[in-house]
């Protein structure tokens, strides 16, 4: 592999969007010719999208590496190209590039183990595709708790799935919340990191955590306080990107680039790093 | 060992430029840097550090990567060709040619990057030894022999003749082409020209800075230093100190709307400057004096600590004459290295 | 040079001392005698400060900076530089009443490059005898004209007037500094053809790193966010895409600057590629002065910008026509 097939993108199609939240959309991307995946993944890495003239970034991979017809990503709409992408329509090419950084490690100290997923927001994207491969591959794992958290209920991601798969599946638990009452919701409200300490989970599993930075800080400390150690905490980080192959040093913190040595890292090791995340 | 007079190196250049391109220091407009020669080109033969380094050879500031052509929800993608010109780079100092070890490190890493690679393959470095050191050169305390750099070629330049010693097969392969040029040439006028100016090296004000203190496992230490803030406090967030050094890689990659397509283009970048990690909801340095602290934490720390203790600083002098407000590695050095306690 | 820095430290322990200021902005002592930098002083660092023949540095932009600090900072300006900080009052950019301005003497400020560009190499210091400067080096004694090492700005200096400040520091001896005619090689790119001048420029212009230097370093360049910079504007970059870039970087911050430019200097003493990038903004300042009397940016607080009032004296649009000729 080189740089010319690393940094020089190839096309895609867009062939589905939906629209999960008011600032959320999830859009569909295939080879140039309607069909199958432009790269194969693993769950939690990333990819450069682009419409050239407009702007790249770089955006995590929402749908598992077990789905075989298609690639997803839940992008919110927050900038130049991401507004673009918002009022973009079916059919329209994009180029891509990837997959880029480590992912999850799904098939090594994760596996055979319970999980607990925390998810704030559009943080549940990149869990999104954790959560699909291990439900595809349910016998290599134990129980698996989900915590997600949203701003209201229209903020919630993904809704329509979590509904009729995940809270069907066995052993799998699913803590749905929102941050301010609203009317039509009977679940619960609080903030997740409250809600994660409410629900008092035994320190017997690996957690996953993605969010806004400050969910994330505070999920921390409630884990903390459950008695889980930081050895057993991975997140996924979202800096500045350009290359995606740790070279244009846009992406460095401390002796790592999270385009390469992340994005996916473990919390003791994230620690180790100088604080300027 | 081969010489040549002084007087003659126009024929050499000229000999060398009949088969492939040569880029050598050349004055421009006052200033003198690399550039093509041509028969009536300004060589300087004694300047010892062009004002931008010899990276621009094989990184240049700006590198078209690829075209792009938008029509409807079409896009066309057209890679642009990779650099297939084969040229010498001629007068190359030691610390420049430390840098392009520190470059490699970097872009030759996997996975490669093939337009780095493309110009570092086609291109003959011929270096030439300093002999007359500035009161800003410090690579000695990187390792760097001035008097002895590496490259595919050593040149030497004693008493009006020009010594000439290949070390690498691409440096045998040039050699042939100029031999005819060249006479024999005596090794020990060079040893003596070598010893002056290792002389003169070691007893350079900055000769003796202390790398001790830069290790890893220092890391949070220096990166939490209260010193940062004083340090970069006059910083005017400029890109000098990172356009002319010759280690500073960072790209920036952007898209040009020529009106007919888009040119999508790499082009150097400084972490000095505050988009350099702006997101669409934010920046991880705000200030200045995170900025400054990332570039030296980078080549003193970071650089080092994934290289085997590489430094990503050669010691060429290039901040420390440029920077508008000489504030420069030197100075970092020397204040992070004192005792805390001072 | 060396009385008047003497006065100044103790003015600035004396005013730190009676609450005056909390702070001094000045010059701090480098790693060797010509490498000073702007620095923030308070008691106990004044062992670094230093005023000396490279303090050529004109601190008034930092001000911007220091006025959003709490308490009131005492600043050294030299004659031109108080220009600059009158020009920043007019802007709105400083707030007057947070700085102590002291002016300080000042005898025309050393460019170490020009000292390089003789081929004098490994400087290690410099006395100043007379009007002559000896140079001590690794490779033995050297020696030029003062006249010969001053920068540029110094050449054409605009006289010992302060047009601002608390306090003056001066040693009351006569002397003169620079004297040359600021617009002379301006009239001598005037009068070349277009042709030559646009060869001129093209052989300064495309050595441009487009570091920012200049417009970091510029008094009058003080906006939060410069166009070049916002990724929003269509125009931002980095680096200069082709020629056209290269030209137009220079040549819209001339005009962006016309006719607030105070002709510091400070961009061309900080280009790191040696362009005149000061006849750009002489141009500019030749033009206002014929087009609509003489006008010294930063003077006072009070003439009306000839470019932002309008008076029926003003020159015809019809000039641009009639000064473009035939090309």
């Amino acid at each position: 592999m080189n740089n010319i097939e690393m940094q020089i993108p190839m096309l895609g199609v867009v062939t589905d969007i939906r629209r999960d939240t008011p600032d959320i959309k999830t859009f569909r991307v295939n080879t140039i010719t309607g069909e199958g995946k432009c790269f194969e993944h693993k769950p939690g890495q990333c990819a450069m999208l682009s419409i050239p003239g407009v702007g790249e970034a770089m955006f995590s991979i929402t749908s598992s590496p077990t789905e075989t017809r298609f690639q997803e990503f839940s992008i919110k709409k927050c900038g130049c190209l991401t507004d673009w992408l918002h009022q973009m329509e079916v059919g329209q090419q994009v180029t891509i590039r990837g997959p880029y950084g480590n992912g999850f490690p799904v098939d090594t100290v994760l596996k055979g183990e319970n999980l607990l997923f925390i998810a704030g927001g559009v943080g549940l994207a990149p869990l999104h595709s954790v959560i699909n491969y291990v439900l595809d591959n349910r016998a290599d794992y134990g129980r698996v708790d989900i915590v997600y958290g949203a701003r209201s209920a229209d903020d919630l991601l993904d809704l329509k799935e979590i509904q009729e798969r995940w809270m069907h599946e066995e052993n799998v638990n699913v803590h749905l919340t929102i941050d301010r009452p609203q009317e039509g919701w009977d679940g619960k409200v609080a903030f997740v990191p409250a809600f994660v300490e409410e629900l008092g989970f035994d320190p017997d599993c690996k957690v996953l955590v993605c969010g806004p930075p400050i969910m994330i800080k505070f999920v921390l400390q409630s884990l903390t306080k459950l008695g889980f150690e930081k050895t057993q905490i991975f997140t996924t980080m979202e800096l500045r990107m350009k290359c995606g192959i740790g070279k244009c040093g846009r992406c460095n913190i401390g002796d790592k680039y999270v385009c390469k040595d992340g994005p996916v890292f473990r919390f003791d090791k994230l620690n180790e790093l100088p604080n300027e995340y | 060992m081969l010489k040549l007079s002084l007087n003659r190196v126009g024929d050499l250049f000229a000999k060398i430029a009949e088969a492939q391109a040569l880029y050598l220091p050349v004055e421009k407009a006052g200033q003198v840097d690399y550039d093509k020669w041509t028969a009536d080109a300004k060589v300087s033969m004694d300047h010892l550090n062009t004002a931008k380094s010899a990276k621009d050879l094989f990184f240049p500031q700006v590198e078209r990567m690829v075209d792009f052509k938008m029509e409807g929800k079409n896009i066309e993608i057209k890679p642009h060709a990779l650099s297939d010109e084969k040229f010498v780079l001629f007068g190359v100092r030691a610390c420049d040619m430390k840098s392009m070890e520190v470059l490699d490190k970097v872009f030759l890493a996997e996975p490669v990057d093939s337009f780095y690679a493309a110009r570092r393959m086609n291109g003959t470095v011929v270096t030439m030894a300093c002999s007359e050191p500035e009161e800003s050169c410090f690579c000695n305390v990187f390792g760097v022999d001035a008097a002895e750099p590496a490259g595919d070629v050593v040149t030497w330049k004693v008493d009006g003749e020009l010594y000439w010693k290949a070390l690498t097969e691409k440096g045998e392969a040039l050699t042939e082409q100029i031999k005819a040029l060249m006479e024999d040439g005596d090794e020990a006028k060079v040893e003596e020209s070598k010893a002056a100016v290792r002389e003169i090296m070691g007893k350079l004000p900055l000769a003796n800075l202390n790398l001790a203190p830069f290790q890893p496992e220092k890391l949070n230490e220096m990166f939490n230093s209260p010193k940062w803030a004083k340090l970069s406090e006059a910083c005017l967030g400029c890109g000098t100190c990172t356009f002319v050094c010759p280690t500073c890689q960072c790209y920036d990659i952007r898209d040009y709307d020529t009106g007919h397509g888009i040119q999508r283009f790499r082009c150097w970048d400084s972490c000095m400057y505050s988009d350099f990690t702006m997101m669409a909801h934010g920046t991880n340095r705000p200030d200045q004096m995170q900025r400054f602290r990332q570039r030296f934490m980078h080549k003193l720390i970071y650089f080092p600590s994934n290289n085997d203790g590489m430094y990503s600083c050669v010691g060429c002098g290039r901040c420390v004459s440029k920077c508008p407000i000489s504030m420069n590695i030197a100075k970092v050095i020397k204040a992070l290295g004192e005792d805390k306690d001072e | 040079m060396q009385r008047v820095a003497e006065m100044m430290l103790e003015r600035a322990k004396a005013l730190l001392a009676d609450g005056t200021v909390n702070r001094v902005v000045g010059w701090e002592m480098g790693e060797f005698f010509y490498d000073l930098t702007p620095a923030v002083f308070t008691a106990d660092g004044l062992d670094k400060f230093v005023y000396n023949g490279f303090s050529g540095a004109n601190l008034s932009k930092y001000m911007i900076k220091e006025c959003a600090k709490d308490g009131k900072a005492l600043v050294f300006l030299k004659p031109c530089d108080t220009y600059s900080f009158n020009q920043l009052i007019n802007e709105h950019r400083v707030d007057r009443e947070k700085v102590y301005i002291i002016g300080v003497e000042c005898r025309g400020m050393i460019d170490i490059r020009k000292i390089r560009d003789m081929g004098i190499k490994g400087v290690t210091a410099i006395r100043e005898e007379g009007e002559e400067l000896i140079i001590d080096t690794i490779y033995g004694e050297k020696k030029c004209a003062r006249k010969d090492a001053l920068l540029e700005k110094c050449l054409c200096c605009k006289g010992q007037e302060f047009v601002v400040y608390d306090e003056l520091l001066t040693t009351g001896e006569a002397f003169t500094v620079g004297g040359n005619n600021r617009f002379a090689k301006v009239a001598e790119l005037e009068a070349m053809t277009p042709g030559e001048r646009f060869a001129f420029w093209r052989n300064e212009l495309s050595k441009c790193i487009r570091c920012n230097a200049c417009r970091n370093v510029c008094p009058a360049c003080s906006c939060l966010q410069c166009v070049f910079d916002n990724p929003k504007s269509g125009i931002a970059s980095k680096a200069n895409a082709d020629d056209f870039e290269e030209n137009m970087f220079h040549i819209i911050r001339a005009f962006h600057v016309a006719g607030r430019c105070t002709d510091c200097g400070e961009c061309s003493r900080v280009c790191p590629q040696g362009i005149p990038l000061h006849l750009l903004n002489r141009k500019f300042i030749k033009d206002v002065n014929e087009f609509y009397g003489e006008f010294q940016a930063g003077a006072d607080n009070t003439t009306k910008y000839p470019l932002t009032n309008f008076t029926k004296e003003d020159v015809e649009p019809s000039i641009v026509t009639n000064r473009g000729g035939e090309n």
